[in-house]
């Protein structure tokens, strides 16, 4: 299904890249002008997700996204390499989890939101209605 | 847009005018911004997030952060926002039950715990 793909290094600042191009990419894909926002905040929380468990589980490796049209949908996975969540670095010295509250807004903010546990990682799969999608 | 941060004292209040995105790469700056702040034993906070384009989860995660230290000092945090894709964030997450949230800085400095 990808039209694009990227892979970016796990640090914070790639992130807003992504966001960037998954808005960019939606919006070529022929999703709602309205949506925009949502895939924005959407991909970046996956995307910080998989940032966070990258740098805790101090892997060096990267991050892939993969967006594009799939019938009359735009689906957009990131995919983390985090294999074994169970002993990871505690979270942020505030001791809010960042990783869980950000699954939590992407599950109040996506409907279409499935999350696939993998023998190498995780994979967050969102899509969004792109009927002119060509 | 980077993060932009601006901080003045009105009454017995210090406000934390806050623009541009907090996200996971911003919000560290944020948050020292915070601890500063209370360090510096300034307890009563007003962060105005009028001019914010963007938030996340870290970027709440980091202002829960800001609401546990100063009530460790019995302290207070409040929020001014009006933009309904910042509040749909609080509301998503069930933050509006734990942050006062104003219309107005005026309004935000004029509210007592």
């Amino acid at each position: 299904m990808a039209t694009v793909e990227i892979r970016f290094s796990a640090l914070p600042a790639h992130v807003r890249t992504a966001r960037l191009v998954a808005a960019a990419a939606a919006r070529r894909a022929g999703v709602d002008e309205q949506l925009l926002d949502e895939i924005r905040l959407a991909v970046g929380e996956a995307c910080s997700r998989a940032v966070g468990l990258h740098r805790r589980g101090g892997l060096n490796v990267p991050v892939t996204v993969t967006m594009g049209g799939e019938g009359e949908r735009f689906v957009v996975a990131v995919r983390d390499n985090l294999g074994d969540p169970s002993g990871l670095a505690a979270p942020e010295p505030d001791g809010w989890d960042d990783v869980m509250l950000g699954l939590a807004v992407l599950r109040g903010l996506v409907e279409d939101l499935e999350v696939h546990q993998l023998a190498d990682g995780a994979e967050v799969r969102m899509g969004w209605p792109a009927p002119n999608h060509a | 847009m980077d993060l932009t941060l601006d901080t003045y004292t009105l009454e017995d209040r210090t406000v934390v005018r806050v623009g541009g995105e907090i996200d996971v790469y911003t919000a560290p700056k944020l948050r020292e911004q915070l601890v500063d702040l209370v360090n510096a034993g300034k307890f009563h906070l007003v962060v105005d997030m009028e001019s914010v384009e963007f938030l996340d989860s870290t970027g709440l995660g980091v202002l829960v952060g800001g609401l546990k230290r100063v009530r460790a000092h019995d302290g207070s945090l409040h929020l001014v926002c009006t933009q309904e894709r910042i509040l749909k964030i609080f509301r998503i997450t069930g933050l509006t039950k734990v942050f006062p949230i104003h219309n107005t800085v005026e309004e935000a400095v004029a509210a007592t715990d």
